[in-house]
C-alpha cells in the first residue's frame, strides 16, 4: 500500500517535472591528442582517484573507464556507461559544458535524465575547476568502443522522466557551502568527502526509494554484501582513529592498528593511492572529526614497546611465537619456555643462535637460527626483554658474558656460527 | 627512518620501517630480486643471503639488525655477462628446475665455500640442509657445489 501511494506520488511529481526539460548540448568533434595540458590532466587524474570513477566505470577485466560494470540496486541492475572519449559509445563528443552539466545536474549530453546510481547528489558539489580537470583527464584517455549494456531494472523505471520526480524529492543541486567555523583543511576535506569522494553513497543508509536518508549521514549501511561501517563516534574500530592512521589507511589501504580495507572499500583505497597527499590529509581531517567526536585520541601502540629488545622480538620472533597456533605449527608460547625461566640463559642463547632442528628422521617443529643476523648486543637486549616479559624470575646477571661464551663454544661445532 | 645498508659492496641509504625484513628491502627498494619470498618464516631458505660471511634467512631478519653489516646476494656473485664461478657451476650442472630455491641454495653454498674451500659431500649436505627444493634437483645442486669449488680454485689461479 505504501509503495502504491509512493508510486502515485512519483507519477504526479514527474508530470510536473516534465515541464522542466533539458535541452541537448551540441556534440563536438572528439578532441585531438594534446588538446589538454599535462598539468591539468595530472590534476584530473588525482581527482578521478578521489572520485573512484574507475571503480564503477570499469567492468571486471574490462578496459579502463569503458563501463558495463553491473551496479546492483534494489530496483535491478544498472550497468555503468562508457566514459572513455570514444565518440560513438563513450563521451568523445561531449563538450566540457555537457560534462559539467552531467556532474552538476545528472543529465546526459542529449538531455536525458541519468539514474542516481551516478552519484550526482554528491558530484553537484564539485567546482567548475575540478570538473574541468576531470574532463581533461577523461578526454585524454584511450578511447574504447564499448556500447552501453541495457539495464535490467523494474520496467516502469525505464521511463526516465520518473527520475525527474526522484530528483524533485531528493536531489539538492548546488555547490559545497564552507563552514566558516572550521579550518580550511577541514572544509577542503568535507568538500572532497561529501562531493567527489561520495563517501556517503556507501556509508549513509538509503530509504525505500534509494536516496540517502537525510539526518542519517555516515551512520553506516550494507553495500554489496559488505557492511560500510559507521563513520561517526559509534565506529566499530577498537582503537580510535587518529589523523595519521586515517591518512595512512586511506592512502595505502591498511593500517597497523586497523587492518586492511576490504570489499568495495578495497577499490576505493586502491584509487586513493594516486590522490594527492594534501587532499587525503584533508579528507582524513574531515572524516576523523566525524569519527572521534566523542572519543579520546589513540595512544600509539608502537610507543608501548619496551626498547630495542621488544622491537627485535616484534620483527623477528612474533610471527611464530605470538600466533595462537600450538606446536608444531606455531612457536611455543614463551611464557611456557623452560629455557626462558631457567637460572642460566645458556640454552636460550644457543637456541636463538642456531635454531631448533626436527628430530632426526621424524617430523617435528623447527626454528630458524638467528646467529648470522643478530649481534651480541642485540641478542642481549632481546633476551633481557624476553626474560622481563615472559618470566617472573629476575633478570639474568651476565647475559653478555654468556653470549660470548656460547658463541665461542658453538663456533667449531656448527657451520654458520 | 633511514638505515645504511652495505649490499654487494655498495652503500645504500634505505628509508623504511626498522622492522622491515631485509628481503623486502632487497626486492622492493633496491631492485635485487634474486632472493625469493618462500615461506616468510625462515623455514624454506629461498630468501637466503649472506651477512658477514654467514647464510641468513632474509625474510625474518629486520633491517634494524643490519646497520654496518656486509650483505651479499646472488647479484654480488657475478653478472649475466660475467657470471662468477658459483653461477657458472650451477649453469654447467643445470642445477635449476623451477629455480625458485636456487638463489638461496647458491648463497648458502657461497657461505660454505668461503669458509671451506674443498668441502666433502657430507659437509655440503649438512650445510645445505636448511634449504628446501620442491622439484627434487638435490643431486644436481650437490654436483654444482662440488663443481663450484673446482671453478673457484681455477679462477683464483688465473
Amino acid at each position: 500500500m505504501a509503495i502504491a501511494i509512493a508510486l502515485c506520488l512519483l507519477i504526479l511529481v514527474s508530470a510536473l517535472w516534465l515541464f522542466s526539460f533539458h535541452a541537448e548540448i551540441a556534440p563536438i568533434p572528439q578532441p585531438a591528442d594534446g588538446t589538454f595540458g599535462a598539468e591539468i590532466v595530472a590534476r584530473g587524474a588525482e581527482l578521478a582517484a578521489i572520485g573512484n570513477c574507475d571503480v564503477c566505470h570499469t567492468r571486471e577485466g574490462g578496459e579502463l573507464f569503458a563501463g558495463a560494470r553491473p551496479v546492483p540496486t534494489p530496483f535491478g541492475t544498472i550497468y555503468s556507461t562508457n566514459i572513455t572519449p570514444d565518440p560513438d559509445t563513450g563521451i568523445g563528443n561531449w563538450s566540457e559544458a555537457a560534462f559539467q552539466r552531467a556532474m552538476r545536474e545528472g543529465v546526459s549530453r542529449t538531455g536525458q535524465q541519468l539514474y542516481p546510481a551516478f552519484p550526482y547528489q554528491h558530484f553537484t558539489k564539485v567546482t567548475d575547476d575540478d570538473n574541468r580537470a576531470l574532463y581533461a583527464y577523461l578526454m585524454s584517455r584511450k578511447p574504447v568502443r564499448a556500447p552501453a549494456v541495457h539495464n535490467e531494472i523494474w520496467s516502469p523505471l525505464k521511463f526516465r522522466p520518473l527520475i525527474a520526480a526522484w530528483k524533485a524529492l531528493f536531489f539538492r543541486p548546488g555547490p559545497y557551502r564552507a563552514e566558516p567555523s572550521r579550518s580550511a583543511e577541514w572544509n577542503r576535506g568535507a568538500y572532497l568527502a561529501e562531493g567527489l569522494g561520495h563517501c556517503g553513497a556507501c556509508h549513509t543508509p538509503r530509504n525505500a526509494l534509494g536516496a540517502e536518508r537525510a539526518g542519517r549521514s555516515y551512520t553506516g549501511a550494507r553495500v554489496e554484501g559488505w557492511d560500510a561501517y559507521a563513520l561517526n563516534s559509534s565506529a566499530a574500530a577498537p582503537v580510535p582513529w587518529s589523523l595519521e592512521s586515517l591518512q595512512t589507511y586511506l592512502q595505502s589501504g591498511w593500517h597497523v592498528q586497523h587492518g586492511m580495507s576490504q570489499g568495495p572499500m578495497a577499490g576505493v583505497t586502491g584509487d586513493l593511492a594516486a590522490a594527492s597527499s594534501a587532499d587525503i590529509r584533508a579528507m582524513a581531517t574531515f572524516i576523523g572529526g566525524q569519527l572521534n567526536s566523542t572519543r579520546a585520541p589513540a595512544a600509539d601502540l608502537r610507543e608501548r614497546r619496551s626498547g630495542s629488545g621488544g622491537e627485535i622480538y616484534e620483527a623477528s620472533c612474533s610471527s611464530c611465537h605470538d600466533g595462537s597456533r600450538a606446536l608444531p605449527f606455531g612457536g611455543v608460547d614463551l611464557s611456557l619456555s623452560t629455557a626462558l625461566n631457567a637460572p642460566s640463559p645458556r640454552n636460550l642463547i644457543n637456541v636463538t643462535l642456531v635454531g631448533l632442528a626436527p628430530p632426526d628422521g621424524h617430523a617435528g617443529p623447527i626454528m630458524p637460527g638467528f646467529g648470522g643476523a643478530i649481534s651480541d648486543d642485540q641478542l642481549a637486549a632481546l633476551l633481557a626483554h624476553l626474560r622481563a616479559r615472559y618470566s617472573d624470575k629476575g633478570p639474568w646477571s651476565d647475559l653478555s658474558g654468556e653470549i660470548l661464551a656460547a658463541r665461542r663454544a658453538l663456533k667449531n661445532g656448527r657451520a654458520g656460527l | 627512518m633511514s638505515i645504511h645498508l652495505n649490499v654487494n659492496g655498495q652503500e645504500h641509504e634505505v628509508t623504511a620501517d626498522p622492522q622491515t625484513p631485509l628481503l623486502y628491502v632487497l626486492r622492493n627498494d633496491l631492485g635485487l630480486n634474486a632472493a625469493k619470498f618462500g615461506c616468510g618464516l625462515g623455514q624454506c631458505g629461498s630468501c637466503t643471503v649472506v651477512i658477514d660471511g654467514v647464510a641468513v634467512f632474509s625474510c625474518v631478519t629486520p633491517i634494524m639488525l643490519l646497520q654496518g653489516r656486509r650483505i651479499t646476494t646472488v647479484e654480488g656473485l657475478g653478472s649475466i655477462d660475467n657470471p662468477g664461478p658459483l653461477q657458472r657451476a650451477f649453469i654447467e650442472r643445470q642445477a635449476a628446475q623451477c629455480g625458485y630455491c636456487i638463489a638461496g641454495m647458491m648463497m648458502r653454498a657461497h657461505a660454505l665455500l668461503e669458509k671451506t674451500a674443498d668441502p666433502t659431500d657430507a659437509e655440503i649436505r649438512a650445510s645445505l640442509e636448511p634449504n628446501l627444493c620442491r622439484c627434487g634437483t638435490h643431486m644436481r645442486i650437490l654436483a654444482a657445489v662440488k663443481r663450484a669449488a673446482v671453478l673457484r680454485h681455477e679462477s683464483t689461479f688465473q
